[in-house]
């Protein structure tokens, strides 16, 4: 037993002062940045006197277009730390030759490459997946909000609080040493002691109830107030793939939230699910968890795969090739999604057969995916492509993810599997389809439906030196783990004894380099573009000649999307609506009927952090106090009548005549 | 085979250039045979992936906006001809990519006794396997030659052309058993055993290690592989022998505390059975092995009464720490002997399995499911059960 895990006290649990890692220089300057940085935000907050604002408009909305915003800034100011936390990866790999210990210590580095995975599925790809769902898919159907507003406000602060919890692990205590996915028994109580894992717990579990929430609305939303007209067949391909992608949310969270939980119970109340002793059996938890896992990784991709079809579509001016087989191709992924899952541990000893038809099942979905790629290939074919950024995006995803696709249902093949996996081969392989079909999916969208949020275009020129930067440097950063991998070296090594390895991660880490600056230029294109909105102000609320409903309403839209519901004809509606010479209704408005704010997600979101705090450092007395005032908050707001509003007649007439003037404007 | 023959100088070409490409060059039987499969593969999809970039890039430039040449055809957005070939060009690859893995996979099963050597040097029938006792220790690797009676750690040597059957367990955490140029990896997990056939085929130092993340030692947790002839390999088990030192229970119990980067050891000897007890969780005297619970559990358990079975834990490798609102640490006290638990490890149906050298086709191997009960398919025959404690 040792002595310093069996203090804790009434009053702080396990926390002393010796939880602060103060002898870390490297989180010791990283905590004084985040701190000035923190202080400038607030003074500046403070003396602009902007927290009424923000409280009023922002925090306590109901308004699915301003939590669609909300989920992205979450998402990118997260992308900021992981990908912090990668090119530390990437020094310390590069250091570490010829007996160097690199900078850092096994302590601290491999918290870094677990804070690494978990923050960049859960708290970059997921809100950003989740911000632009929110943002566009009620747009796209003509809604006016979502199925449960209040409910989307509370989801996305549960998954605020969640990634709160991780950045407080990098100051107080420490985050997990396990790898993002915490395969027990080493993320066991036996074998993982300090309150790492618990943080990875309770930031998982607290946000997973935001995700799991956000896509019960989200499918409610889509079943239920699409437009009249618009059949399952007539949606637009990125609400179909939002459909699946939540249904692949409300039935695989769930398998995680439970899994997390029986992990809990072991590392709290000594159960014994999945440990060595006792008829524990840890591989239990390894098929589970990947029950959830393989599924998440759709749930990423398959908007991404919307995100295309929208963009190549619309920048092609032509109609998506294959709309039918493209919804099919969804659907059929998202059903295999589920029978893949043994294939990422093939090396644990299953049999034969089992690996033959997970290998095999894992190969049949390159079929449907395939021919996701011929189709975009077909739309762009016999059209009139322009090269703005976001069709810039589309065109490296289709070279870049072909190869990733391509290692992929090589790692599928079990034999291969067993010299490649776990390989650095298998990381590149990964990161080629993560960047290359995810996150290039979300800087297209960003890029294409940023205009619809904002009522200006981001400037061009700085977006497509961004763009070369990521693509270049995504191909320089990981063609070396490719090769890495084929020379048998493994992931999640700290220190290397082969001098001949250390060029390829010099390499590596230079490509890392070479991504920085495309953040970096990424950002600056907001900032500038921000600068010079007037400039880029796009008055018509349809820049990129759109085709489908979410450019029919102005840019930035009303509060209420739409003032009169359209009726739909086509899956382009948009399209057959403007060449039907589609009428502005100009006069005829009725008050709207509107959900209110309310401040309740917001404090929900923030007990449940102090709560998950409480738990991690076991401080009972705070706990209890915690969940009780869960049960009292939510059972006060159900007695909170006061819900809903009606945008008077008038306040649309006004808004309406605005665009109107506006539109005339443009056209002059 | 002459594609395989072609394709095997791929790894030459890439060994040319200069760089240690383990995987695409290895030394062992079974490693290059799945260096095959990867090159097989890679190229049965680049059938596809080329195609499919070269119209990519020749689309994005033959219809881009300026070039008011190329046709528009704003509303064509359907073919059944074309939906067709879409769909059934993928289709096709796939259902040749699958049927060499389904072939493949059973042929380089871990668990499938080698019927070759090297391709066309089957394995002579008088040759045994050379046995080895794979088990991961935080932060190191333990290997028990039964056979010669030795025990080394961090490295380890086979001689070339003779099949080694491994068979692979770990103390704590889950690791990898990896050696690239040998064979494939398979996992090392506590509690579990699985097992591993391969051969090298040529002499020489080759690197070994963990290739699954297990705790802060991990990187550290690397080892020699010594491909050796005959005669050098009987030096080297002369050189353990010299050595000294005794492997036993009290041994492994101070070997297996966390330690990293640790030096090449060798024990003389080491205790039968150690690596059934390893396995069973009952190298400390008193704990009650697995296989005895499972024995007990068999006969119904021991009620109630086998709740209050337990002691407490006053030895652990690790700073172990009880869950907060659960008991603390203790273990499960041992009813037999340590003698009685060692007989009935001993009685534990040893690997009898025949080698399977049917040669593998496209039928693949009978169905278990639909063998009439009582007389065991050969698949049955040929594969020993999975990560299992027997």
């Amino acid at each position: 037993m040792s002595e310093a895990s069996t203090q804790t006290s009434m009053i702080l649990g396990k926390l002393t002062l010796q939880s602060f890692p103060l002898h870390e220089p490297i989180v010791v300057a990283t905590f004084v940045v985040v701190a000035l940085g923190g202080i400038a935000v607030v003074g500046a907050l403070t003396y602009f006197r902007l927290w009424g604002y923000l409280w009023r408009e922002w925090f306590t909305s109901v308004d699915h277009k301003k939590i669609g915003i909300m989920y992205m800034v979450l998402g990118l100011i997260m992308l900021l730390r992981g990908f912090a936390d990668a090119v530390m990866m990437r020094i310390q790999q590069a250091w570490a030759f010829n007996g160097s210990e690199g900078y850092l210590n096994a302590h601290h580095y491999d918290q870094i490459f677990t804070a690494h995975g978990t923050i960049m599925i859960f708290f970059v790809a997921m809100p950003l997946v989740t911000g632009l769902m929110n943002y566009v898919v009620p747009l796209q159907i003509g809604a006016r909000d979502v199925s449960f507003p209040f409910l989307n406000n509370f989801s996305f602060w549960m998954t605020t609080a969640g990634a709160v919890l991780v950045m407080m692990s990098l100051f107080i205590g420490e985050f997990a040493r396990t790898g993002w996915l915490a395969y027990p028994p080493l993320s066991g109580i036996a074998y993982s002691p300090d309150v790492g894992v618990d943080y990875y717990i309770w930031a998982l579990q607290v946000a997973g109830v935001g995700t799991t929430l956000s896509g019960i609305n989200l499918i409610c939303t889509i079943v239920k107030m699409r437009a009249p007209g618009m059949s399952l067949m007539k949606m637009p391909i990125f609400t179909w793939t939002a459909l699946c992608s939540n249904v692949l949310i409300v039935a695989s969270f769930p398998v995680l939230t439970a899994t997390l939980a029986l992990l809990t119970l072991d590392r709290y109340v000594g159960t014994n699910f999945f440990t060595n002793d006792f008829g524990g059996n840890p591989m239990m938890y390894v098929n589970l968890i990947w029950i959830w896992g393989h599924p998440e990784v759709y749930i990423l991709i398959l908007p991404a795969f919307g995100i295309f079809s929208e963009v190549t579509s619309t920048f092609s001016g032509k109609r998506l090739f294959g709309y039918t087989s493209m919804v099919y191709a969804t659907v059929v992924i998202t059903i295999l999604s589920y029978l893949v899952w043994l294939h990422h541990f093939f090396t644990m000893g299953s049999g034969a057969s089992v690996n033959s038809f997970f290998g095999i099942t894992t190969m049949i979905i390159s079929i449907p995916t395939g021919a996701k790629i011929f189709n975009w290939l077909f739309t762009m074919y016999r059209g009139r492509i322009r090269y703005e950024e976001p069709m810039m995006w589309t065109v490296a995803f289709m070279l870049t993810f072909v190869i990733g696709g391509m290692t992929g249902v090589l790692l599928a093949v079990p034999p291969a599997d067993f010299v490649l996996h776990n390989s650095l081969f298998l990381v590149a392989h990964f990161h080629n389809v993560i960047i290359g079909g995810v996150l290039y999916g979300l800087l297209a969208g960003i890029v294409y439906w940023w205009p619809k949020a904002f009522g200006f275009r981001l400037h061009p020129t700085m977006g497509k030196i961004s763009f070369w930067f990521w693509v270049i440097g995504f191909w320089v950063a990981f063609t070396p783990l490719y090769v890495l991998g084929l020379m048998g070296v493994t992931r999640r090594m700290r220190v290397f004894d082969d001098p001949s390895l250390q060029i390829w991660f010099v390499i590596a880490g230079f490509g890392a380099a070479l991504i920085f600056l495309g953040i970096v230029f990424f950002l600056l294109q907001i900032a500038y573009s921000i600068w010079k909105r007037h400039e880029l102000r796009d008055e018509t609320g349809d820049p990129w000649d759109g085709r489908t409903l979410e450019w029919a309403t102005s840019s930035p839209p009303p509060a209420y999307n739409f003032a009169f519901t359209p009726v739909i004809h086509d899956n382009d509606a948009w399209t057959d609506m403007k060449r039907r010479g589609y009428v502005r209704p100009l006069s005829g408005f009725k008050p709207i009927h509107m959900p209110r704010n309310t401040g309740t997600g917001i404090i929900l979101a923030g007990i449940s952090l102090a709560l998950g705090f409480a738990l991690i450092w076991h401080i009972w007395w705070l706990a209890a106090l915690c969940f009780a005032a869960i049960i009292v908050t939510a059972i006060a707001h159900s007695f909170n009548y006061d819900r809903d509003f009606h945008i008077p007649a008038a306040d649309v007439v006004q808004a309406e005549d605005e665009r109107t003037r506006r539109l005339a404007g443009s056209r002059a | 085979m002459n594609r395989l023959r072609l394709a095997a100088l791929i790894p030459l070409l890439v060994v040319l250039g200069g760089c240690n490409f383990v995987v695409m060059a290895p030394a062992g039987d079974i490693a290059a045979q799945q260096r095959d499969l990867i090159v097989i593969s890679t190229v049965l999809m680049l059938l596809i992936i080329v195609p499919v970039m070269a119209l990519t890039v020749f689309f994005a430039w033959r219809y881009r906006a300026a070039n008011k040449e190329a046709t528009y055809k704003p509303d064509w957005d359907h073919s059944t001809g074309l939906e067709l070939v879409i769909w059934a060009a993928p289709l096709l690859i796939i259902i040749c990519l699958g049927a060499i893995t389904w072939m493949g996979t059973h042929l380089l099963d871990p668990y499938r006794k080698l019927d070759r050597i090297a391709a066309g040097k089957p394995v002579p029938e008088t040759v045994k396997p050379l046995e080895v006792e794979v088990v991961a220790l935080d932060w190191k690797w333990l290997f028990i030659y039964p056979e010669q009676g030795i025990a080394t750690v961090n490295e380890l040597a086979a001689p070339v052309d003779r099949p080694i059957h491994f068979r692979i367990t770990a103390s704590s955490v889950m690791n990898s058993f990896y050696i690239p140029a040998l064979a494939g990896m398979i996992y090392a997990m506590p509690a579990m055993q699985t097992r591993l056939h391969a051969v090298i085929n040529h002499p020489g130092r080759y690197t070994g290690f963990s290739a699954n993340y297990s705790g802060a030692g991990f990187s550290g947790m690397r080892f020699s592989f010594l491909g050796l002839s005959d005669g050098d390999f009987e030096g080297w088990v002369a050189k353990a022998k010299e050595a000294g030192g005794t492997l036993d229970r009290a041994a492994y119990l101070e070997l297996e505390r966390p330690s990293e980067n640790v030096p090449v050891r060798f024990f003389a000897s080491a205790e039968a059975k150690l690596f059934d007890a390893i396995r069973n969780l009952c190298v400390q005297p008193g704990k009650m092995c697995m296989s005895e619970m499972m024995a007990h559990d068999a006969k119904g358990g021991l009620g109630l009464a086998g709740i209050h079975n337990t002691l407490p834990l006053t030895y652990d490798k690790t700073t172990r720490r009880g869950a907060v609102f659960g008991d603390e640490p203790r273990y499960i006290a041992s009813i037999c002997t340590t003698e009685e638990a060692e007989a009935m490890m001993a009685q534990a149906p040893a690997d009898t399995t025949p080698r399977n050298l049917t040669p593998m086709r496209g039928l693949g191997l009978p169905l278990p499911l639909f063998s009439p009960r009582g007389t065991p398919s050969l698949s049955q025959l040929a594969v020993p059960s999975r990560p299992s404690n027997s």
